[in-house]
């Protein structure tokens, strides 16, 4: 059977067990739809919580990332991963404790203000958004690469997915179709990971396997390789990498501190019975997440060496078939500069912008050497391979040569990471509408009924909003991602860790803080990712901080603001320091 | 049965003790060997592996969920100890 068919076969069973699951899993309450009554098992949120928090960038994106960053790769790695220690010291057993709905509940209660908790909600349904946007895109690029289908109907098809479970289930069919989709996720990511392992050393654990020797019989180590054959293409090592260290520690920070903040990761520790049951499924959440971060590195460094054995210095002529599979889909091209017929690789981008095909009518135009031809300027520099870094997870049981089903297997999974993560942040939006705003602002009256139908319809415009941002993606959409985690880093964060451990913290340095971290990020990526992008170079960055590190500095600007002014101002009044004091004991 | 004001300020004391050790192996394991000190280490090898080029993508991933589970095992004794786990409710 050829991967298309496969394909549908794989997608078609996944989407039925989601469907079936929503179905059982109906919320009738709003403490269901919301939370799932708080009755959720330690492993199970934590199987939910890995899938909510790995998204199609996380899948699809990352491991390619990392191939092309070698070393500096890690601030993802660490990044992504550091904040759960955060979370699980810092965050999630007194937030559990404190026993609400959300994130902005916390901030309005404990700072005794509307306008906090207005600030939070804003900060929510930014993040939310933004990030939202991102994973319907991903779900409509699956289904174009792989079934063929228009990436309208891709995102239609998601959408309407999502809608099913999101609208009719809440937090309790959100959790359980998450089990089900963690489950398809990592097995998907791990099959070719554990084949690729074996081929090219021998070993089946991809963490172990990227640091054996080659199984070639040559003795090297792959990572040694690896060095070398950049090192003569003309690129940094791979193990070492080009950012300046400075930049990779904010970077790593801003990503820490935002993945700690973000409210559809924070929410889930709500759904659980205990605050002993919180901290123990933050563990659970990260040792499978871990599963996946560990693999991550080792599937860059396969991929990496992969690709360069098979194409740099080769005559185009004897490429394999998916080289041009991948030519057609605009994310691979050559260019032959110096004519020789042969694919020289290097550093630099072979082309300026992303490639536009060249066609005749319909039909795609080709060269000399039958290769694709785009309508790109070409680069000065000697470099003629475009390489899309989101190939690499999609291309690489091809590549390798694995079986059919391998590849359609990625395909439901990359699926599986989309949606569940789609699913959490259409929550988080549903619930900042319908509690955050109507229950707690304008009608404190609305009824429980009320309250879930709101909810629901919150939603339902939710889903439709993400899948026109998913068909029209706004061309920012991979700077605004780091909008997303500095703006949590900067917002949320050392609002509730104050709101925690300071109990003589107030409203009044609160929002300062909150407003100060948020405008400075904001303007400093506004500055330099979409206003000045020409300027985006360390030679402007303040202090070399590259705009995805600067919400770490957003983050101790809203922690100095929010102790300055907190000291002109009052204490909190006694009951809210009695609530501090009492969320810091689980009884 | 409720502890006394100057218990849960014994069990608050022993919580931000845990904290601020655990945080700091956090601190040094990914900022110290995966980035500041990750250059001098990586004159070490560890099989294939460069020393910090293996704690950036790998160590400190392992250490963060062995960080998390000792947390937890720590905070569960605390509580039996003061008497604040949950359930007793």
């Amino acid at each position: 059977m050829d991967v298309q068919t496969w394909t549908y076969i794989l997608v078609g069973i996944t989407f039925a067990i989601y469907i079936g699951i929503a179905i059982w899993s109906r919320a009738g309450s709003t403490s269901e739809f919301y939370v799932a009554e708080g009755a959720v098992k330690p492993l199970t949120n934590g199987m939910a919580t890995a899938a909510d928090w790995m998204s199609a960038a996380s899948f699809l994106s990352m491991a390619g990332l990392i191939s092309f960053m070698g070393y500096d790769g890690a601030v993802y790695l660490m990044g992504w991963t550091g904040g759960y220690v955060l979370l699980a010291l810092l965050l999630a057993p007194y937030l559990r404790k404190f026993g609400k709905f959300t994130v902005p509940d916390f901030i309005g209660d404990r700072y005794y203000s509307q306008i906090a908790r207005t600030v939070a909600v804003v900060c929510a349904l930014i993040v939310s958004f933004t990030y939202v946007a991102g994973q319907m895109r991903g779900v409509g690029l699956v289904f174009s690469k792989f079934l063929e289908v228009d990436i309208f109907w891709g995102v239609i098809i998601g959408m309407a997915i999502v809608f099913f479970y999101a609208v009719l289930g809440g937090m309790k069919g959100i959790t359980y179709t998450q089990v089900a989709q963690y489950c398809v996720l990592i097995f998907a990511f791990m099959v070719p990971a554990f084949f690729i392992s074996i081929q090219m050393t021998g070993n089946i654990l991809p963490q172990v396997g990227f640091g054996s020797t080659l199984s070639d019989g040559s003795g090297t180590f792959l990572l040694d390789k690896l060095d070398q054959l950049h090192t003569e293409l003309g690129f940094a090592e791979y193990t070492s990498g080009t950012k300046s260290m400075q930049d990779m520690f904010f970077i790593t920070v801003a990503l820490m501190v935002g993945t700690a903040g973000l409210p559809h990761v924070i929410v889930r520790f709500f759904t659980v019975p205990k605050v002993k049951d919180a901290r123990i499924s933050v563990g659970y959440a990260l040792v499978f997440i871990a599963i996946l971060y560990t693999t991550a590195p080792a599937i860059a460094v396969f991929a990496r060496t992969n690709l360069i054995e098979t194409v740099s210095e080769k005559p185009y002529e004897e490429m394999p078939a998916w080289f041009n599979t991948w030519e057609e889909t605009a994310l691979l091209n050559w260019v032959d500069k110096n004519h020789d017929g042969i694919i020289n690789y290097g550093p630099g981008s072979a082309i300026t912008g992303s490639p536009d095909i060249k066609r005749d009518g319909l039909e795609i135009m080709r060269g000399e050497y039958n290769e694709v031809l785009v309508n790109n300027e070409p680069t000065s520099n000697s470099n003629e391979l475009y390489v899309d870094r989101d190939i690499m997870v999609l291309a690489n049981p091809e590549i390798a040569g694995l079986p059919n089903w391998v590849a359609a297997l990625v395909a439901a999974g990359g699926l599986a990471a989309a949606l569940s993560t789609a699913a959490g942040l259409l929550l988080v939006i549903s619930t900042s509408v319908s509690h955050d705003l109507i229950k707690k602002q304008i009608n404190p009256d609305i009824s429980d009924k009320a309250e879930l139908r709101y909810a629901r319809i919150a939603a339902a415009v939710a889903v439709v909003v993400a899948g026109y941002f998913g068909i029209n993606p706004p061309g920012f959409v991979a700077q605004v991602v780091a909008i997303a985690f500095g703006l949590a880093a900067a917002s949320f964060f050392p609002a509730i860790i104050l709101g925690i451990f300071y109990k003589k913290m107030n409203r009044e340095g609160a929002v300062a803080g909150m407003v100060a971290g948020l405008l400075f990020t904001l303007a400093y990526i506004i500055f330099f990712k979409i206003a000045y992008p020409e300027l985006n170079t360390p030679e402007n960055w303040w202090f070399g901080i590259s705009p995805e590190g600067i919400g770490t500095l957003g983050m101790l600007v809203n922690l100095v603001v929010s102790l300055a002014i907190g000291m002109i101002y009052p204490d909190p009044p006694e009951e809210v320091q009695e609530m501090v004091e009492s969320i810091r004991y689980p009884k | 049965m409720y502890m006394s004001e100057r218990d849960l300020k014994g069990y608050w004391r022993k919580n931000l003790r845990y904290l601020s050790i655990l945080l700091t192996i956090w601190f040094i394991v990914s900022y110290g060997f995966g980035i500041l000190l990750a250059p001098e280490l990586n004159h070490i090898r560890m099989g294939g592996f460069k020393l910090g080029f293996w704690f950036a993508q790998q160590g400190s991933i392992y250490v963060f969920v062995i960080l998390i589970f000792v947390y937890v095992y720590l905070m569960n004794k605390l509580d039996r100890e003061f008497g604040v786990n949950e359930e007793d409710a």
